[in-house]
């Protein structure tokens, strides 16, 4: 009779081998998908009955938890609402968005490094807490951000980016239309909450959206600081010249200066009078003469097509295809065709000819620190790519302070009284008849701080007059802190 | 290997191994009533010396109960069936005591339950020396099965709970008679098989297509325990009581016990084509059985989930009509895999996002704070419990035995297998507890008996065979 026996034994056996498998399967494959599913509500309540770290800027921290005791669970609260809405994001029944999202594990003191201090925690017997996350942004920057773009966006769309070119550091990164985070949050009126975010969603301005990481636009102007280090890294320099004629043919159309007329009276143009008053028919013609490849390495080096970034955010890539084309090469030149760019690229831009032609990669958080304020983890700062010689950086810095200071300087509201700004505007066609209207710049331009990108969408007027301003005053605020 | 050399267990005691072990399961016990109270409330157990002293002192006692009266017995029994009622005894606490409401079951019940049956498993181990007596009313055993299956339909005594009709009421208590059925139904059958064993096993008719014989059958007349034990399934259990879980589980003992018997896949094959047979005939024409499927198949649907919305603005949605959704289901499942890989740890987790959870669903309890790693050493626990059982089976020498150890290991498998497979969704749910581990006094008891059993029969197979004393010349050596 043994061996039924035996049959009977390796049988019961199985039937626990097909327990242990699809166990297995549910807690270690299917799990995720488990607690992301719709009907599992088990998160909200858990999201909330822990208090969050908070999130701070300067010295001021701009997400706090606050513990609300007839309901039990922790309200998120953003003290200054919509200021610091795009780069923070929000903590809302929703979801977690922004920083809230990305560093979520962090704020709810889930992440592997804060372990051992729950650990400890729970042996003391106090209650976990999450780690405070410090974010890079100056808030004097910041605000002179969001208020010029207000002031200047005659439409109410736009985004502005200041960069520490020696660090990476982003300074400022508003984006509007903005929203008040505190109105999507509110946990006492959830459906009030979602019928708001609702509301953000189908908005056709895309107030949720992040122009400064996640819009692409066509530079314009600004990108013939990517033309002109092409010419002085392929052997050129800011003196060369080119003919500058008042338009130059393309195909069947034509491309004029935006002027209308010659740069240099007829005659060739070097580069950095071209830089100086926006010429469009010289860059064009550097496009032509340095051909795709050097076109394409260069803003590639500068960080175009280097494909999706994370700062910890998500950026959007900005491209530079390959163009064999002459006819198109020429509109790229000018930043225009194919050319599409994030303001936060444009800002790389500047930053990388600022910082000696060395680009840093551009983050968000400072630092992390743990209920105690220890330091759990903090940013060094990275170097992105080396996109020009130090020598070639500093012809073009000479050629962008000509834009602000020079007598024929297209940017010139964007000077700072007492301190040298190197600059480049920009006035993009989108195709319609509008304009998006762009100025990057730095300074002080011998010991840069500050590297700027503002971008007013469908303007309609010159970079010089709408954008120059905003990171004029973005900058002041740095520099005199 | 021989038969003789694989199964012959060295006569050996173990008795300070069992010690150990069982000291370990009373530590883990203890261990996680602790960590469940500083978890949820920051103190120690306040009564953890009242626990432990009872918890531990009662299991010890066992033990000292065995080195005695089965000083053979397999070391591993006692500790591992410790291990599980222990962490039992821990959830219920972390369910119910720790967070203060205990309305809906206490570890302490669970607790004065487990002493009660612990003295019930004393009296198995110390009256029943040769548990082969079983053998000779196996008829009467039948009857006695029948009867406490069909207690629940006396009206006025019995209950219906959570759908299914299997419980009775004691005025003071309330009782599940089928969960003594079974074991009384494995005596019966074990007696009944090996009297009939070579009627079963030799007599057959084959079935032919053209030259070429497909299937030995049973001659009709031979297939009437395997009528009336189906025929009982399905009409009384399923129909009338609702009783899935007992249906199957007897079933499939039933069908595990004659195989053991006869040796032969034609008694599984046709048992197992009459009882799916049923089921698809059945499933059309028996409400509750279909409801079962339903939540079990389609368990995320809305429909049978029933999201406010569904209900808001649908009447006619599965679980507005069926009465029931899937909602424990699915709960179970969102609490295991929040669980993860190690779990929330005992104390860190929301059980009380599961409806009932501190009947099978305690299984899904344990897998949101013990995580996989904790569930593994439950499923690991058990099998070996069962594993060990047929150890025994296979070092017995008598067949009654033999078939009694087989039957009672397969039962504790089965029913794990029932059970945890319910709760994750192997196959429908059907309402059976855990051995050990679960809230209930019944399960708790008819759990112990079949420990109870296990070491009896195993302390009987393990022990040395009696020394002739040569001094009396030829008197034979007769072993009582």
């Amino acid at each position: 009779m043994n061996k039924p026996i035996r049959r009977l034994a390796v049988f019961s056996l199985a039937l626990f081998g097909v327990l242990l498998l699809n166990t297995t399967w549910i807690q270690a494959f299917q799990a995720e998908w488990l607690r992301e599913h719709e009907f599992n509500r088990r998160d909200v309540a858990e999201r909330t009955s822990l208090p969050r770290g908070p999130i701070v800027v300067g010295n001021e921290q701009i997400a706090t938890s606050t513990f609300v005791e007839e309901e039990e669970y922790y309200q998120r609260d953003y003290p200054q609402g919509e200021l610091y809405a795009h780069p923070v994001g929000v903590f809302n029944p929703m979801g977690n968005f922004g920083i809230e999202q990305t560093h979520n594990s962090y704020l709810n003191g889930s992440d592997e490094s804060l372990m051992v201090r729950n650990f400890l925690d729970m042996l003391t017997g106090t209650d976990p807490q999450g780690a405070s996350v410090v974010l890079t942004l100056d808030p004097a920057a910041q605000q002179a951000a969001l208020d010029g773009l207000k002031a200047n966006a005659t439409n109410g769309r736009g985004a502005a980016v200041a960069i520490d070119p020696e660090t990476g550091a982003i300074l400022a990164a508003a984006s509007i239309p903005t929203y008040d985070p505190n109105s999507v949050a509110d946990l006492s009126d959830v459906n009030t909450s979602v019928e708001n975010w609702n509301a953000l969603a189908d908005n056709e301005n895309q107030p949720l959206l992040n122009r400064v990481l996640n819009e692409r636009y066509p530079p314009g102007s600004t990108f013939k600081i990517v033309t002109a280090a092409a010419a002085l890294e392929n052997g050129h320099t800011i003196e060369s010249t080119i003919d500058a004629p008042a338009s130059i043919p393309l195909g069947g159309s034509s491309l004029p200066n935006a002027f209308g007329g010659p740069c240099n009276g007829g005659a060739p143009d070097s580069i950095a009078h071209s830089i100086e008053i926006s010429c469009n028919t010289s860059m064009a013609n550097w496009a032509i003469e340095l051909g795709a490849d050097a076109m394409h390495e260069q803003a590639s080096a500068f960080g175009f097509n280097s494909g999706p970034m994370e700062i910890p955010l998500p950026v959007t890539e900005s491209l530079a295809p390959l163009e064999p084309d002459d006819n198109l090469r020429a509109q790229m030149g000018i930043g225009q065709g194919k050319i599409e760019a994030t303001p936060l690229q444009m800002a790389m831009v500047a930053a990388g000819v600022a910082n000696d032609g060395t680009v840093m990669q551009p983050y968000l958080v400072q630092e992390i620190l743990g209920p105690d304020m220890s330091e759990i983890e903090s940013t060094t700062p990275e170097v992105f790519s080396e996109a020009i010689s130090a020598d070639t950086a500093e012809q073009l810095t000479e050629a962008m302070i000509l834009v602000t200071e020079g007598d024929e300087g297209s940017g010139t509201s964007g000077a700072i009284p007492g301190i040298q700004v190197a600059g480049k505007t920009g006035t993009a066609e989108v195709g319609d008849g509008d304009t998006h209207n762009w100025f990057i710049s730095f300074a002080p331009a011998d010991d840069p701080q500050v590297a700027v990108a503002v971008v007013i969408e469908r303007g309609n007027a010159s970079g010089g007059v709408l954008a120059a301003p905003v990171a004029k005053a973005i900058m002041e605020a740095v520099i005199n802190e | 290997m021989s038969d003789a050399l694989s199964t012959a267990l060295p006569p050996v005691k173990r008795r300070n191994a069992e010690l150990v072990m069982l000291l370990i399961s009373i530590g883990i016990t203890l261990f996680a009533m602790i960590e469940a109270s500083l978890t949820r409330n920051g103190e120690m157990p306040p009564n953890l010396f009242l626990y432990g002293g009872l918890f531990g002192g009662l299991t010890l006692l066992a033990h000292v109960f065995i080195r005695f009266f089965a000083p053979y017995a397999d070391p591993l029994l006692l500790p591992l069936a410790t291990l599980l009622n222990g962490l039992g005894i821990a959830m219920l606490w972390r369910l119910f005591e720790a967070t203060g409401s205990t309305d809906n079951g206490s570890a302490m019940d669970q607790l004065i339950l487990t002493a009660g049956s612990l003295v019930v498993f004393a009296a198995i181990v110390y009256f029943l020396k040769e548990p082969r007596v079983l053998q000779r009313y196996p008829y009467l055993t039948a009857l006695c099965a029948v009867f406490l299956l069909l207690l629940p339909l006396i009206p006025g005594l019995g209950m219906t709970i959570n759908g299914a009709r299997q419980w009775i009421n004691l005025g003071v208590t309330s009782l599940q008679p089928s969960e003594f059925a079974k074991i009384a139904l494995v005596v019966f059958l074990s007696g009944y098989m090996v009297t009939k064993r070579d009627v079963l096993s030799l007599v057959s008719k084959p079935v032919k297509i053209g030259p070429i014989k497909v299937l030995e059958l049973p001659r009709m007349r031979d297939l009437a325990p395997m009528a009336v034990m189906w025929g009982f399934c399905i009409i009384v259990l399923v129909i009338l009581m609702n009783d899935l879980g007992t249906s199957l589980l007897l079933f499939g003992t039933f069908l595990a016990m004659i195989y053991v018997a006869t040796q032969r896949s034609s008694w599984i094959i046709l048992g197992l084509s009459a009882f799916f047979g049923a089921c698809a005939l059945l499933y059309p024409f028996v409400p509750h059985f279909r409801t079962r499927v339903v939540t079990w198949l389609d368990a995320f649907s809305p429909e049978v989930f029933c999201t406010d919305e569904v209900i808001a603005n649908n009447t006619d949605a599965f679980c507005v009509q069926a009465g029931q959704t899937s909602q424990q289901l699915v709960q179970g499942l969102f609490a295991m895999g929040e669980g993860g890989i190690l779990g929330a740890g005992l104390g860190g987790g929301k059980p009380g996002h599961v409806p009932e959870v501190q009947n099978d669903f305690i299984f899904s309890a344990f897998g949101e704070e013990l995580g996989l790693t904790g569930l593994m050493v439950m499923l690991f626990a058990l099998a070996l419990l069962a594993e060990r059982g047929m150890r025994i089976a296979l070092a017995s020498r008598e067949l009654f035995v033999k078939m009694f150890a087989s039957g009672i290991s397969f039962l504790i498998a089965f029913q794990s297998f029932v059970v945890i497979g319910g709760v994750t969704r192997v196959i429908p749910m059907t309402g059976a507890t855990i051995p050990f581990v679960a809230k209930g006094g019944s399960a708790l008891l008819s759990s112990w008996i079949m420990l109870a059993l296990l070491v009896r029969m195993s302390n009987n197979a393990r022990k040395p065979a009696p020394v002739a004393i040569q001094d009396e010349g030829a008197t034979q050596v007769i072993s009582r």
